[in-house]
């Protein structure tokens, strides 16, 4: 496993508290079905990650595992953020920690509006939150209230603004969703984002669009991506420092961007 | 059967005095009401309720003789309660005030189209005065609890709409319950207070205009049997909600009855907040050809609440239609419990009926009942009816959690927003932000929040 050469927003933002998230050995599943047979991924701050694998790969289990997702089992190894074991914690504390999933399909909440969503998230993180980053960021973007952030996140990323005032994902379509998660990414701004199939649903622009947003994030304030898919496609847009290839729940290859376009030609059967 | 409960007797009644009208009245419906068993849990109507540990004997009705109606000096510190009570619920066209039954107080604002409205209370016509019209039509047969509200009322609250005007804002009626300042009236032995508010409201010909009623009290574990006749004539339009926000102690028994001619609309909204028992029998005739009904309500029980619904959505002319939305929600060891009745009568050709009920469990010792039916006697008619009971959806939950909202939160966002819906939907915006107010004010802090037992997916079995 060769760590990626050159973590880009480290060194262009001299970020001085790079976060980490260390998979282990990971072995997880669902109840009486093993999925996961030993992970390791390291992703820190301003790093692009990319997770390529087929269908049940255990991709998505990956995801949820990691956000802490009721019904799947952890069965060996370790997860931690910045040291700290995130297994032991309830998925709204991974969050507080600085992780962020943008689910494959994300859910519908009726009545709840995407904005009072926001409100309340960025809301339970307080002021400060022992983010010394986040201190350093508050005169910009951040100082603003969470509903003119969605504003404005929603403009950037081509998301109509009347959604914002709507119910969480009802009657979205795939495409306003993944906008919808992308602007949440931009509001909350986690340390690392997992991004589970971030380019189902979207057209080529919104693709072009969302990742592009991303990648901003990367060097806005050093956001680590670890980017799940099934396609090249994202990869296009998304350009990974780093690419791991998942086969039946083990990392079956590493390499750099250039691994995505070998998959792509050779598909996973090589695997 | 008819033992007569020691306290609701038939000097008690007729003590009560007013009008003769009104006092032959009382007399009829007691001698009917002497004549009838209370009900038990074995009639269906009545299934679930708990009323077989209802003890009528430990209430007592208020003292005669009752104050004349729309007194001044005690009505005028009623009337700022009443004031206090309503400002939340946005502009208006009248307040009135009722306490215990008794009307306190009328204030119709000034720039009021004069005639357009007349307010008042039934006793106002003095002892030779005649029986209001159309009072007593709705909401027949009355059960036991109906008779004894007749036989014990102490004032109507009248509201009559004249033909052809429209009235954006409603009238506001506040019924207080119990003791306040010293003004309220007593039990007459040493039971616990009852009260019997009645209110009356016609809808003159193509005539458009609102009505919220607001059931409230402090400190007393009343009986409150409150009935409400909604009388809508030919083309018009009323827009009606009833909030209940009665002590947690105390045991209501309504009954909200309704009457549609051809080509009118009645929309009702019922916010079912306060009460210990408290039961409101709806019953919509949808009567004229045409007419429509929408009726719709949510509820919240916590502690050891007890909300219990029964509906009737009776058509009797041909395309009308009718719809119910009823949403609520239980927490702690509360309960609710939600039974309607579709019923077409024969003649009503082409009705178009629906009845939803949804139901939010948000703790394991609380429980909804919900028992929807349909009894269709005509061909050609449309009629639906769903209802569901279950938990906060734990996709719903993860998924805000995963933003960093914490669980309590992230549920309270939930219940909110399963009540969004019906409250946007409320017939006056101050209406809906009131029941989505209570449901907010109510939650904080009752929801288990507590739930790192789920996360992380670490153990069990694999």
């Amino acid at each position: 496993m060769n760590a990626p050469s050159a973590p880009r927003s480290n060194e262009r933002r001299g970020l001085d508290v790079p976060h980490e998230l260390v998979v282990d050995a990971l072995r997880a599943g669902v109840p009486g079905r093993e999925v996961l047979f030993g992970v390791d991924l390291v992703v820190r701050s301003g790093e692009v990650h990319a997770v390529m694998g087929p269908n049940g790969s255990g991709k998505s289990t990956l995801a949820h595992v990691l956000m802490g997702k009721p019904g799947y089992q952890v069965l060996g190894g370790t997860v931690t953020f910045d040291g700290e074991d995130l297994l032991a914690m309830a998925p709204w504390e991974r969050a507080h920690m600085g992780l962020f999933l943008a689910p494959q399909y994300p859910t519908e909440v009726p009545g709840v509006r995407l904005t009072d969503v926001l409100v309340e998230a960025l809301a339970s993180r307080g002021a400060g939150d022992g983010d010394a980053a986040g201190a350093e960021r508050v005169e910009g973007l951040q100082a603003r209230p969470a509903a003119e952030r969605a504003w404005i996140e929603a403009v950037r990323l081509g998301f109509e603004t009347r959604l914002l005032d709507r119910a969480l994902n009802v009657d979205l379509s795939g495409g306003e969703r993944k906008r919808s998660e992308t602007l949440q990414l931009a509001v909350i701004q986690p340390h690392i984002a997992v991004l589970d199939e971030l380019d189902s649903g979207l057209d080529i622009d919104g693709l072009r669009v969302v990742a592009r947003r991303v990648l901003t994030g990367v060097d806005e304030w050093g956001l680590g991506v670890l980017a799940i898919t099934h396609y090249r496609r994202l990869l296009s847009a998304l350009v990974p420092d780093m690419v791991h290839v998942l086969v039946d729940g083990r990392v079956v290859a590493e390499g750099g961007p250039e691994l995505a376009e070998e998959v792509d030609r050779t598909g996973y059967a090589a695997y | 059967m008819g033992t007569t409960p020691a306290p609701f007797t038939a000097d008690a009644s007729a003590a009560l005095g007013g009008p003769q009208w009104l006092a032959r009245r009382r007399a009829e419906a007691f001698g009917r009401f002497a004549g009838m068993a209370l009900p038990t849990e074995a009639e269906e109507i009545w299934r679930y309720s708990g009323i077989d540990s209802f003890d009528l004997d430990s209430f007592a009705p208020i003292s005669a003789p009752i104050p004349a109606p729309m007194e001044r000096g005690g009505g005028s510190s009623d009337l700022v309660v009443g004031e206090a009570l309503a400002r939340g619920l946005g502009p208006r066209a009248a307040l009135v005030v009722t306490r215990d039954g008794v009307v306190r107080a009328v204030k119709t604002e000034p720039d009021l189209p004069e005639g357009a409205i007349e307010i008042s209370a039934a006793r106002a016509g003095g002892d030779d005065g005649e029986k209001p019209p159309g009072l007593g039509e709705l909401g027949y047969p009355r059960d036991a609890f109906g008779e004894l509200h007749e036989a014990f009322l102490a004032d109507v609250v009248l509201v009559t709409v004249v033909p052809k005007v429209l009235i954006t804002r409603p009238v506001v009626v506040v019924h207080l319950v119990g003791p306040a300042d010293g003004t309220a009236s007593t039990p007459v032995s040493g039971g616990t207070f009852s009260c019997f508010p009645r209110t009356l409201v016609r809808i003159g010909r193509s005539a458009t205009a609102g009505v919220i009623e607001l059931l409230a009290s402090a400190g007393s574990s009343a009986l409150v049997v409150p009935v409400t006749e909604l009388d809508v004539a030919e083309d018009g339009c009323l827009d009606y909600a009833n909030l209940q926000v009665l002590d947690q102690r105390s045991t209501q028994l309504a009954l909200q009855a309704s009457r549609v001619d051809q080509h009118g609309t009645l929309r009702s909204f019922t916010a079912a907040l306060g009460g210990r028992y408290a039961r409101v029998r709806t019953d919509s005739d949808v009567a004229g050809e045409g007419a429509r009904s929408s009726l719709l309500a949510g509820y919240l029980g916590t502690d050891d609440q007890v909300h219990d619904f029964r509906t009737l959505q009776d058509h009797h002319g041909p395309r009308t239609h009718s719809e119910l939305l009823f949403t609520g929600a239980v927490a702690d060891r509360a309960r609710s419990v939600y039974s309607g009745l579709i019923r077409i009568e024969r003649g009503a050709h082409g009705a178009d009926a629906f009845q939803t009920n949804h139901n939010l469990v948000l703790s394991e010792g609380a429980h909804a009942d919900s028992v929807p039916n349909l009894d269709i006697d005509e061909n050609d008619v449309r009629c639906s009816h769903a209802s569901t009971v279950g938990p906060i959806d734990e996709e719903q939950r993860y998924y805000l959690e995963s933003r960093g909202i914490e669980p309590s939160v992230a549920e309270r966002l939930i219940v909110l927003g399963f009540f969004s819906d019906l409250a946007a939907h409320a017939p006056f915006e101050g209406v809906g932000k009131f029941l989505e107010d209570a449901v907010r004010q109510r939650l904080s802090g009752r929801l288990p929040g507590d739930r790192l037992s789920d996360a992380p997916p670490g153990d069990g079995d694999g």
